[in-house]
Formats: structure tokens, C-alpha cells, sequence
């Protein structure tokens, strides 16, 4: 027996290929990796350069000032005189006429309201109203400031001069900006002002008040209708209706419906809520029910979804007991079936809160200053707030935009948890 | 004394029972009653439209210019309503949007189904579902602040000429919001091709990229067109990226490079802002609306066909 070299079953020429097929292997998995790593990749880039940018909005420059008993005397109780008086006096230098117009230009459009509140003894300040005594109080600071102080060019300014091109503040107002940071005058407390203001003109002054207002309004009278309605039509669908070709059509135009463009549901809202029914352009009446008009086949299918999945024992054992189809479906398969069709309608809610195309059609694009204190009320939504400040020339908007995008990714985020914690604690396995 | 009862009797509806039945059926039918009013109101606006342009100038006419039309007035001052280049910026947007889109989908999808362990996946998925769930305003907020000014800076620096909201920056942003339609439709086509064509492929030696791309996408070739029928559908009907980052001025050029307009940036351009409603400018934008739901409709139609027969084929 001689001793034969153990050969492989494969050709030369096949192991030289298959060493080429398994790198292909390798390439086209990472391949696979690399598509899902750009996609993502581009998500977070997205997200982290909002928060970059956006973050800034929550929180507002203030610079203390000390109100002398004698500017309060001289003012007369009138805080447009008592402002300029302090601006004055407080920052050096600013005695003329140019300078002045410097020291003035610190101060937000808001500062001046600050200071009538205290005059006017709305705000305490420990001091009784009319008695004239020194008091200190942080007033708020106009948006160029702010982006100075936000950005720290305060700073910044002796040492990189081109720095100063991306502000408009003077060197003079630049230095006493950085007198008064230097000695602890400057703050960035948090912006409550921002959640809560309606909209305005001003940057200093403008916030998501009104629009989280009307969304909520809008989202309400949405979920109200479209749930209601929805769920019907799905009890309907799965659990009465005959196989006919009346049924049929009704799928497959639901199914349709789902898809349709959503700048087309604002046309119809136009059409005939606005214009034929008369209803009250901009309100959150009538975005609400175009919302819902638009939610309603994705609540239907999700519903349906969530009926399918109640076992036919349910229906049977009810059946059997004596109960109506009624009585079965309504007092067994759809209490069962709810924590689906509400986790469907959450996320339907969800999709309907980031809308923004046929709110546009209805006129919900408008500037509007005061919070929506009823459905009839002219009132903006969060999207169309984000749409509104976008457009906005002026750059402390463009911080105050990604501001509010990220106020309405963390709604996104708060309805999307709640919709699968409702799912993982009810989903049930039969 | 006892009472016969009559078992039928029974079967009969109680009339509070009758009437939750009516409400039942009335609620389903409303889902019909959208349709009929969006129908209704789209087609009876574009007939007063079309009585005041002629629907040949509408559907074949190569400038777009509504602006003209408000002074009364002036020499030429019926305007121009012809939509062909607003059609043409629309399905360039698209067309940019997909081809970005329908590789990263489709290679998503195969690492998702063939590749990722059930961990990964589980990860991985949902993480990709969020860049649908992002409001396309923060997309379009996005595209304006970030990608067109940097298209362009890249652009000039290469020695092109890049408009300031070119078609490129709308329609990738596009792209990357229809990655996940794409991805999870080619996720469902490839998890429906049968294990035992797998397994053939397989066991006569074949690599697994070599199954996926001579046995698996084949098969699942159908259902992925279906999905992309299904996206571009929704790139059409997009309005805020495009109403944000693409151009207002209609413009016929294939050059992605410059700035086009869509229909429904023009739809939102005509309706927002003080008009009297029954100028010819605000019913256009409802002719435009009845162009952009048939052609949604004839892409969905056709996607979903695809999709479901892909699905049965293999059932």
C-alpha cells in the first residue's frame, strides 16, 4: 500500500474560485450592513444637528441690573422711561446719542413688560408699589445678545476678530457684554416662556403656547371622531358584514383611501368644510376633523387587525350562553380587542400630530398670537409652527424652529412608548 | 302553567339592537362618503376650472405662470396653467428620491431577512421605522437648513452650477424618508419566497449571496416592485419636503442640479395667501389635486396588485 496524498474533491481551478465567492460573500453582507448603517447613520446626523441646533431655545439670556430708587423716581412709574434710564446709567460709556441707542439695543422687546409688572406691583419685589427702593432684577435680553452670549463670542471677541462678523452687536456693546459676564450679571436660565407663550413677532417673546394648544385641540376632536367612527366601521366590517360586493368595494376603498396623498384631504377640507359648510377658516375645529378624515382608514385597518385576533371561542362561547351577535361583540370580542385598536389609534394620532401638508390648505398657517381658548379659535398646530419660524429671516428663529421640532419629536416620542407599552402590557398570546 | 316558547323568536333583532346594526353600517359607510367628497369636490372645482382653460392647455401646456392671471387688466393676463413642467419637476424629485431609496432598501432588507441575527433585527428594524415616523416637516426644515447649502457649497466647489434649492437636496432628502417603506415591503417579499427554494440553492453549493442574488430576488423581484410603485406613489403625493426645500418657479429641465417645482408645492403656493375663491388660480390648485390623486391612485393600484399577487404566488 503506498500512501496517497489526500486530495481535495475540488479542482485547482474551483478552490481559486471559491476563495473569489467567499470574499463576494463577505462583501455583499457588509453590503447589507452598510445600507442599514447609512440610513441610520443619516438619522442620527439629523437628530444630533437639531439638538445642536435646537437646544438653545429652552433656555433665554437675562442680564442683571440694579433699579436705583432715583431712575424709579424720575420714571414716574412708567417702565419704557425707567428701561432706558437704567440701560443708561448701568452701562459705561453710553452717553451719546449713539452709544446710547448701543445700551438700549441690549434689552429684549420683553424687558419692558418685566419691569411694569414689578411697577405695576403684579410681581413682588419685597418693595410696596409707589415706594420708590433700589432693587435688583434680571431683565431679559434681546435675541442678538442672546445668540452672542449662546454662542460665546462674548468672549471670544478681542482675541478672534471674526467672530464679531457673525453678530451684529458693536465692539462697544460686545464689551460691556463681557464687563457684565465677567462679573456674573449674565444668566441662561431655562425659557419656560418658550412652552408656554403664544407666538409672536419678537423672538425674545415668541413660544409654542398657542401651537401645543391647538394641536392638543386638534388631536383631541381627531382622536374623538376617528376612533369612534373607525372602530365602528372595523366591528362592522369583521364582525356583521355579508361577503358581498358591497363589502368588497368598501375594502378595497379603505385600503385606497389609506394611500391617498395627504394634501389631498386638505383640499376636501377646503372644499367642504370651509367653503360649503362655512365653518371657521383656521380653526382647530375644522383641522381636527380633516386629521381625523385622514386617520380614520388607518384606525379602521389597525382595528381590524386587533378584531382578527380575538379567537372565535370568544364569540361561540357567548353564543352559546344566550347572548346576542350584538351582546357577544360588544360585551367580549371588542373589550379584548380594545388595547389593539387604541394602540392603532395612538400611533394614527401620532402620524396625524406631525401633519402639517393639509393644515395648510385650511388656513391653520396663520400668525396668530393668542392661545386657542375654544375649537372655533384661529389656532396654529406644532408642525405648522416649525413651517412658520422656518421661513423666518431672522436667525434667532432658526433656533426657536429646531426648538420646537425637537418639542415635537418628544410628543412623537411620548405617543409612539405609550402605544407600545399599551401593546406589551395587554398583547395576549391564545 | 307553563309558557311555550318559541325558539325562533329569540332570533329576531330587539329594535335597540336594529339601531346599533343602522349606526354600524353608517359608520362604515362614512369611509365611502370620504372618498365620494374628496371625488366630488376635487372633480367639481377642476370643471369650473376647465370651463375657464381649456383642459388641453392644462394637460399638455409647457409654462406654468398662475401669477399673471390675478391682473386683470394687463395684455396676456388669462396666465398659463400648463402643467407638463410641474409633472416634469415632480417625477425628477421622485426619480432622485427612488434611486437613492431603492438601493438602501433593498440591501436593508436582505441583511434584515437573510443576515441579521433575530437580535440585531429586532434592534435594527424598529431603529429604521423611525425615519418614517419623523414629520416631513422637520425633513424639509432639514433639507433647506442643512443638505441644499451643502449640495451647493460642494457643487460650486466641483465647478457645477447649483441652484440654492436644487431637485438633488429635496429628492434625497426624500430618499432617505421612503427607505423604510421600501425596506419593510422587501422584507415582507423576501421573508414569502418559499424555504425549500433556499434550500435547493443551498444545497447545490451555492453561497448565500449567491441564493440571494439567483434565487431570492428573482423571486421576490414582483413584491419589490410593488413596494417601489408604493413609494414613489408617496414621493409623488409628498408635499412638505418639496413645498421647503424644492424651487417655486416651474422650470422644465432634467438637470437635478437646478431648482424645480412640484404639483403640490404649487397646490400649497396657490391656496395660501388672500384670494377670492373662484379665481381661476385657486380652482387650479383642485385640478392640480385631481392630477395628483389619479396618478397616486393608478401607482398604489397597480403597487398593491403586484404585492398581493407576489404574496400569493408563493402561498
Amino acid at each position: 500500500m503506498t500512501n496517497t496524498p489526500i486530495r481535495s474533491p475540488l479542482s485547482a481551478s474551483a478552490v481559486a474560485g471559491l476563495k473569489k465567492r467567499y470574499r463576494s460573500e463577505s462583501l455583499y453582507r457588509r453590503l447589507g450592513l452598510g445600507a442599514i448603517c447609512a440610513s441610520l447613520g443619516f438619522l442620527a446626523f439629523l437628530l444630533a444637528s437639531i439638538l445642536q441646533q435646537g437646544g438653545g431655545a429652552f433656555f433665554k439670556t437675562e442680564i442683571r441690573f440694579d433699579i436705583t430708587a432715583e431712575a424709579q423716581m424720575d420714571a414716574e412709574g412708567d417702565a419704557f422711561i425707567l428701561l432706558r434710564t437704567t440701560l443708561r446709567n448701568s452701562l459705561q460709556g453710553a452717553n451719546t446719542r449713539a452709544a446710547r441707542r448701543q445700551a438700549y439695543a441690549l434689552a429684549g422687546a420683553d424687558a419692558e413688560e418685566q419691569l411694569q409688572a414689578i411697577l405695576n406691583g403684579t410681581q413682588s419685589t419685597g418693595a410696596t408699589p409707589g415706594d420708590p427702593m433700589p432693587f435688583s432684577i434680571w431683565l431679559s435680553a434681546s435675541d442678538e445678545v442672546d445668540f452672542a452670549v449662546k454662542s460665546g463670542l462674548v468672549n471670544l471677541m478681542e482675541t478672534d476678530a471674526q467672530n464679531i462678523g457673525q453678530t451684529r452687536l458693536t465692539t462697544t456693546q460686545l464689551n460691556w457684554l463681557a464687563k457684565l459676564e465677567s462679573d456674573g450679571e449674565i444668566r441662561t436660565p431655562f425659557n419656560l416662556g418658550f412652552l408656554t407663550n403664544g407666538d409672536s413677532r419678537d423672538a425674545e417673546r415668541a413660544g409654542l403656547g398657542g401651537a401645543i394648544m391647538g394641536s392638543l385641540f386638534t388631536l383631541m376632536l381627531c382622536f374623538v371622531t376617528s376612533f369612534f367612527v373607525g372602530v365602528m366601521a372595523a366591528v362592522y366590517l369583521e364582525e356583521f358584514a355579508p361577503k358581498n360586493l358591497f363589502t368588497a368595494f368598501l375594502e378595497v376603498n379603505i385600503n385606497n383611501l389609506a394611500s391617498v396623498p395627504s394634501i389631498i384631504f386638505g383640499l376636501l377640507g377646503l372644499a367642504i368644510f370651509l367653503n360649503m359648510f362655512g365653518m371657521p377658516r383656521s380653526s382647530s375645529l375644522v383641522g381636527g376633523m380633516v386629521l381625523a378624515l385622514m386617520t380614520l382608514p388607518t384606525v379602521i385597518i389597525a382595528s381590524r387587525v386587533s378584531l382578527q385576533s380575538v379567537p372565535p371561542s370568544i364569540r361561540e362561547a357567548a353564543l352559546a350562553l344566550g347572548a346576542t351577535r350584538i351582546q357577544a361583540v360588544f360585551h367580549h370580542v371588542v373589550p379584548l380587542a380594545l388595547p389593539g385598536m387604541l394602540t392603532g389609534a395612538i400611533l394614527g394620532m401620532a402620524r396625524a400630530l406631525g401633519e402639517t401638508a393639509p393644515l395648510l390648505m385650511i388656513g391653520m398657517v396663520a400668525f396668530i398670537a393668542d392661545p386657542p381658548s375654544s375649537v372655533l379659535d384661529p389656532a396654529a398646530a406644532l408642525p405648522v409652527q416649525v413651517f412658520l419660524w422656518s421661513d423666518s429671516p431672522e436667525r434667532a428663529f432658526a433656533e426657536k424652529t429646531s426648538g420646537a421640532i425637537l418639542v415635537l419629536i418628544l410628543f412623537l416620542i411620548l405617543m409612539n412608548g405609550a402605544a407600545i407599552m399599551l401593546r406589551k402590557k395587554f398583547e395576549k398570546k391564545w | 302553567m307553563l309558557k311555550t316558547v318559541n325558539p325562533l323568536a329569540r332570533h329576531k333583532a330587539r329594535p335597540q339592537e336594529q339601531a346599533i346594526r343602522t349606526l354600524l353600517v353608517a359608520c362604515a359607510a362614512a369611509a365611502i362618503l370620504v372618498t365620494v367628497g374628496i371625488i366630488a369636490s376635487l372633480l367639481f372645482e377642476s370643471i369650473r376650472f376647465f370651463s375657464e382653460v381649456p383642459m388641453g392647455d392644462f394637460l399638455f401646456g409647457t409654462t406654468w405662470s398662475p401669477q399673471t392671471a390675478m391682473r386683470e387688466d394687463q395684455v396676456g393676463s388669462t396666465g398659463a396653467f400648463g402643467i407638463i413642467p410641474l409633472l416634469a419637476g415632480t417625477f425628477l424629485i421622485s426619480f432622485i428620491a427612488l434611486s437613492i431609496a431603492t438601493p438602501l432598501g433593498i440591501y436593508s432588507a436582505v441583511y434584515l431577512a437573510e443576515y441579521a441575527a433575530p437580535k440585531s433585527r429586532a434592534i435594527l428594524k424598529p431603529s429604521l421605522e423611525i425615519l418614517a415616523g419623523i414629520p416631513t416637516v422637520v425633513y424639509g426644515f432639514f433639507a433647506a437648513l442643512v443638505i441644499a447649502p451643502l449640495i451647493r457649497d460642494v457643487g460650486t466647489s466641483l465647478g457645477f452650477d447649483v441652484a440654492s434649492s436644487s431637485a438633488l437636496a429635496a429628492g434625497s432628502i426624500m430618499g432617505v424618508m421612503i427607505i423604510p417603506l421600501i425596506s419593510s415591503i422587501s422584507d415582507d417579499a423576501i421573508s414569502a419566497v418559499p424555504q425549500s427554494l433556499k434550500e435547493a440553492s443551498i444545497g447545490l453549493g451555492a453561497t448565500k449571496s449567491e441564493t440571494i442574488r439567483q434565487v431570492i430576488l428573482p423571486a421576490a423581484l414582483p413584491g419589490i416592485a410593488g413596494g417601489i410603485l408604493l413609494a414613489a406613489s408617496r414621493a409623488i403625493g409628498e408635499t412638505m419636503i418639496v413645498v421647503m426645500a424644492a424651487g417655486l418657479a416651474a422650470n422644465l429641465t432634467v438637470n437635478p442640479l437646478e431648482a424645480v417645482t412640484t404639483v403640490t408645492v404649487q397646490i400649497v403656493m396657490l391656496l395660501t395667501g388672500d384670494q377670492e375663491f373662484d379665481s381661476a388660480k385657486t380652482l387650479a390648485a383642485f385640478a392640480l389635486g385631481l392630477t395628483l390623486l389619479a396618478i397616486t391612485l393608478v401607482f398604489n393600484i397597480f403597487g398593491s396588485w403586484i404585492v398581493a399577487r407576489n404574496r400569493e404566488a408563493y402561498d
